[in-house]
């Protein structure tokens, strides 16, 4: 047997996520095989996938340019029968989620997304995040097929003991004409945002309630500059349309792993941490000494964000 | 043009999760219940797609009869009539068991004249997190899906649907009759005003029996993880900590 990871390619590399899939895969101790989710695949994505310690690389020949789900779980499904993979993971990213539950569905197994870890084998049991994080769930997978999406920064990517020999291999699995029902049309470039550039980010500065207002972020994003980091909101600050929903951290928003999260005026209700609790350190700006970002950040400045982080940029220079 | 949408009563986490004395459930007394985030954007969706279309909305659960809170809620925002999949013990149906019978009120319901062009679903519910029952559904019916959508319009037969992609908004042209989950932060839902209410009350809502012998979720246990200790080192108050900041930022080398 053997165990089939469906990975995503940002710049050329293996996405970050996809990498901790890859190194979550290692647990099954069973040779590891991937699938790459794009049209094409970079030199970087094999280097990865060495690392890793993956055998066989899958490369859909003849891949849609358009993204469409339903094609690669069409994919998915024939990178299964040519690996003979009874386990199939996918990072916990809109994709992998998308991919795999089509694949779960087409195979009438279960799947369970927000894995943070195996807890025995036969028949396989998994332990996942749910109601946001706040509480974990036991779940049974009997089936001959196992589909597991695994939480983001569940685990850190680290490489193998020893390299796999990442052999490119040339899939042949033409999409039917009903996986092309659902297909991008086109994508609309976001000005100034990408997401993923929040998920990977190293330095975040977080924003909540305590921003104030729509024109309360001056000092957020000047840090945010300054600092080479990104911005991330909480959920309250999207709802209010204070800022785009792409900048939000959280159970409904992106789950961020930076060494260094600054979250300012953000009280730290669950559905935050769910978001942001992947961070190396934290440091919080608050009035409220007994916030719970307070209270679970590694450094705190009790305070009000207008005042400290102007005070910041200034000592910054 | 008829939409149908789905919610789910979920307990409302933003407090303290308890668990009920078997271990299996959230035990929602104490914090009360609510509709999944996801769900209130998709029936906001679903009421702005019917009035651009002259159509209506029926919303559907399947939970207890307390679930029909949930659905009022929806049908003070703009929907006209609602289903209850009833079932006494709604954890103990899984993702592919919700699908089915959503799938079979869907079905009846074409049988009877009314035919739900797009069906719409959240993205994923607040309390499993399983990111799968609008899949699983679209299967079922042998439709297109769309995951992640946040805002839409429709064009004759056709449907246009924005989701969130991670360099932009990727953009789906598809044609009726589809699936789509949608993702919060595209419509703003709206606040039921107080002539939606009073239509809410007496709004019609059809209960229909849950399948019996559902396949199961597979949870076998649920546990609450147990808060660590603070360990926070406080490095000062106000703006005059701005220094002991940078020297912390310093030392954790992420100035350039």
């Amino acid at each position: 047997m053997s165990t089939l990871v469906v990975i995503e390619v940002e710049d050329g590399r293996v996405e970050l996520v996809s990498r901790e899939t890859l190194t979550f895969a290692r647990a099954f101790e069973a040779p590891v095989a991937a699938l790459v989710l794009s049209a094409t695949v970079p030199d970087g994505v094999l280097a990865d996938c060495a690392e890793q310690g993956v055998e066989v690389v899958y490369a859909l020949s003849g891949a849609p340019a358009a993204y469409a789900p339903a094609a690669w779980a069409t994919a998915t499904e024939a990178a299964l029968a040519a690996s003979g993979a009874d386990t199939v993971l996918a990072g916990g990213t809109p994709r992998g989620l998308e991919v795999l539950a089509h694949v779960a569905a087409r195979r009438a197994v279960r799947m369970a997304a927000n894995v943070t870890s195996v807890v025995a084998e036969g028949p396989l049991r998994v332990v996942r995040q749910v109601v946001g994080g706040a509480a974990l769930e036991e779940m049974e997978l009997p089936d001959a097929l196992r589909v597991v999406a695994v939480a983001g920064h569940a685990v850190e990517a680290v490489p193998a003991a020893i390299p796999g020999a990442a052999a490119l291999t040339s899939l042949d699995a033409p999409a039917s004409e009903a996986d092309l029902r659902a297909v991008v049309a086109r994508v609309q470039e976001r000005a100034g945002g990408d997401a993923s550039a929040l998920a990977n980010a190293s330095v975040v500065v977080g924003a909540g309630r305590g921003a104030g207002g729509p024109d309360g972020f001056a000092s957020v994003d000047a840090l945010a500059a300054r600092l080479g980091g990104v911005v991330g909101v909480s959920r309250v600050v999207t709802s209010l349309g204070w800022r785009p929903h792409h900048e939000q951290v959280g159970q409904t928003g992106s789950r961020i792993s930076p060494d260094v999260y600054l979250p300012c005026g953000i009280s730290g209700a669950i559905q935050h941490w769910a978001g942001c609790q992947s961070s190396k350190v934290i440091i919080a700006v608050n009035t409220d000494p007994d916030a719970p970002m307070v209270t679970k950040a590694t450094y705190a400045v009790i305070g009000d964000m207008h005042e400290v982080l102007p005070a910041v940029l200034t000592e910054l220079g | 043009m008829n939409v149908l949408v789905c919610i789910k009563r979920v307990p409302d986490a933003s407090g303290e999760v308890t668990l009920t004395p078997d271990g299996l459930s959230v035990d929602g007394r104490y914090s009360g219940w609510t509709m999944s985030a996801h769900e209130e954007a998709a029936v906001e969706l679903a009421v702005q797609l019917a009035d651009a279309s002259d159509g209506s909305v029926t919303v559907l659960t399947l939970g207890t009869q307390d679930a029909v809170e949930q659905l009022r809620s929806a049908l003070s925002v703009g929907a006209s009539d609602g289903v209850l999949i009833e079932a006494d013990n709604p954890d103990q149906y899984g993702p592919t068991d919700i699908a089915a019978a959503i799938a079979d009120v869907v079905r009846a319901r074409e049988a009877a004249g009314t035919a739900y062009d797009v069906i719409l679903l959240g993205n994923d519910a607040a309390d499993t997190g399983d990111f799968q029952v609008g899949i699983r559904l679209a299967y079922a019916l042998d439709r297109p899906v769309v995951t992640g959508v946040q805002t839409g319009s429709l064009a004759g037969d056709r449907a246009e649907l924005h989701a969130e992609g991670a360099t932009g908004t990727d953009v789906y042209d598809v044609a009726l009759p589809l699936v789509a989950t949608v993702l919060e932060g595209g419509v703003s839902p709206r606040y039921p005003s107080v002539m939606g209410r009073m239509k809410a009350k007496k709004a019609p809502v059809e209960t229909v029996a849950a399948p019996a012998d559902p396949m199961g979720s597979g949870r076998v246990a649920l546990s609450v993880p147990p808060a660590p200790d603070s360990t926070v080192t406080i490095l000062g108050e106000g703006p005059g900590a701005a220094p002991a900041l940078v020297a912390t930022l310093r030392e954790l080398g992420v100035l350039r």
